[in-house]
């Protein structure tokens, strides 16, 4: 893919954990409103190509580039504030505040970015209305099934308008019917406000909803837009 | 399918004109492939034979499409027993693929690249399917879901085999 208008690049991504190389190489680019699938096997390197994306993980050589600017040239705390600011994520397991409810988890990101209590639940309750959540505002994340609290999680991954939306197997918990729901709420939304989905999965039926497929294979990524 | 079966079905709750019956196939069960009129009138022909139809009217104007068909006690049993009988599930044991990623192996091309190409064809239209569904109604989801379930299982086969690539060139070559 031409890197002309792209929203995020990386080039030469390597990274080692100690002796296990998890990126050898790994280049990538995704455009605004666009939902890549990044497939390929368990072990094969995709959280690692996506933590290095989001920059959550420092590669040990190449570069990320989001909108022209290089994520390692930034310090720390321009990093941390670019991805309260412009970046979103959702991931398997685990990621809502057990003592909050449902709209309290929903309404966090906006609240961190300072957003008045009464204005971030107000919008945190479109929100999970628009993922059909609605009767689980005033749970807690306990008393919620696995389905629910994963449309939690995406409604609070998209409340602050994100750029770029980081979902690492968003779904891999689900049941086949509740993840479908998730993944068709989840484009849908994403792609009406132009973010840009990186859409980690090992599920066909999963990566059956974003436009393009990226495979890693032994921390190697390749972009199979020209591919057969 | 067993179209003759599936028009006996659609009988069963009234008699139909041929040019109606197809209409109801087409609409059912006809998403890709409508009945053409000839496979109407020759299976209806074959039913009426073996006393599983008969005809109960003729509209004026002639032509075999103006026949109304009634089913038989016979045509009733017959779908009865046709529905009772579990569908002998398909062995998948003829793979073009796996024909395809032995010969490569055997002459020496890149079967990680056949892999690659094949993946990058079901995914399209795994997606092309995703998309119908997310617009269509629940017949329309069940017949998607069914036909990307399918995808899904020949993608997984490919991984598995992707990953077993190395074993069984040594092998395909010993
Ligand atoms: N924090 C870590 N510490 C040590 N090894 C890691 C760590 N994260 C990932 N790895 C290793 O790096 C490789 C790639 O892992 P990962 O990116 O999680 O793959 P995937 O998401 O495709 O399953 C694996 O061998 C994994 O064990
Ligand atoms: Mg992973």
């Amino acid at each position: 893919m031409t890197p002309t208008g792209a929203l995020l690049t990386a080039g030469a991504l390597r990274k080692t954990y100690g002796a296990t190389l998890a990126l050898d190489g790994a280049d990538f680019g995704i455009h605004p409103g666009e939902v890549v699938a990044v497939m390929g096997p368990s072990g094969s390197g995709k959280s690692t190509l996506l933590h290095c994306l989001a920059g959550i993980v420092r590669p040990d050589s190449g570069e990320v580039r989001y909108r022209g600017r290089e994520l390692s040239a930034m310090s720390d705390a321009e990093r941390s504030a670019l991805r309260r600011s412009d970046f979103g994520f959702v991931f398997q397991f685990g990621q809502l505040v057990p003592e909050l409810t449902c709209v309290e988890n929903v309404a966090l990101p906006l609240r961190l970015s300072g957003v008045k209590r009464r204005e971030a639940e107000a919008r945190s309750t479109e929100w999970l209305d628009r993922l059909e959540v609605s009767d689980v505002a005033g749970k807690r994340p306990g008393e919620v099934s696995g389905g629910q609290g994963q449309r939690v999680a995406v409604a609070r991954s998209l409340v602050t308008g994100p750029r770029v939306l980081f979902a690492d197997e968003p779904t891999g918990a689900l049941d086949s019917l509740n993840g479908e729901r998730v993944m068709q709420l989840l484009t849908e939304a994403a792609r009406d406000s132009r973010t840009a989905v990186v859409l980690v999965t090992h599920e066909p039926r999963v990566a059956a909803y974003s436009d393009r497929e990226v495979v890693v294979r032994d921390g190697v990524a390749r972009d199979m837009a020209g591919v057969a | 399918m067993s179209i003759g079966h599936t028009l006996l079905g659609l009988l069963e709750s009234g008699p139909r004109h041929g040019y109606d019956l197809k209409r109801a196939f087409d609409e059912r069960f006809g998403h890709d492939k409508p009945l053409h009129y000839g496979q109407v009138y020759s299976t209806m022909s074959r039913l009426l034979k073996n006393g599983l139809v008969e005809v109960d009217g003729i509209e004026p104007g002639g032509g075999p499409e103006r026949k109304r068909y009634a089913i038989t006690d016979a045509g009733v049993t017959d779908v009865e027993t046709w529905l009772a009988q579990p569908e002998k599930p398909e062995p998948y044991l003829q793979s073009t693929l796996y024909t395809k990623v032995v010969l490569s192996l055997l002459t020496g091309r890149n079967a990680a690249d056949l892999l690659d190409g094949q993946r990058a064809e079901h995914l399209r239209l795994m997606r092309e399917l995703t998309r119908r569904k997310a617009g269509g109604d629940l017949a329309d989801q069940l017949i998607c879901d069914h036909a990307l379930f399918h995808l899904e299982a020949d993608l997984r086969w490919l991984e598995m085999t992707a990953a077993r690539l190395d074993r069984l060139a040594s092998e395909v070559r010993s």
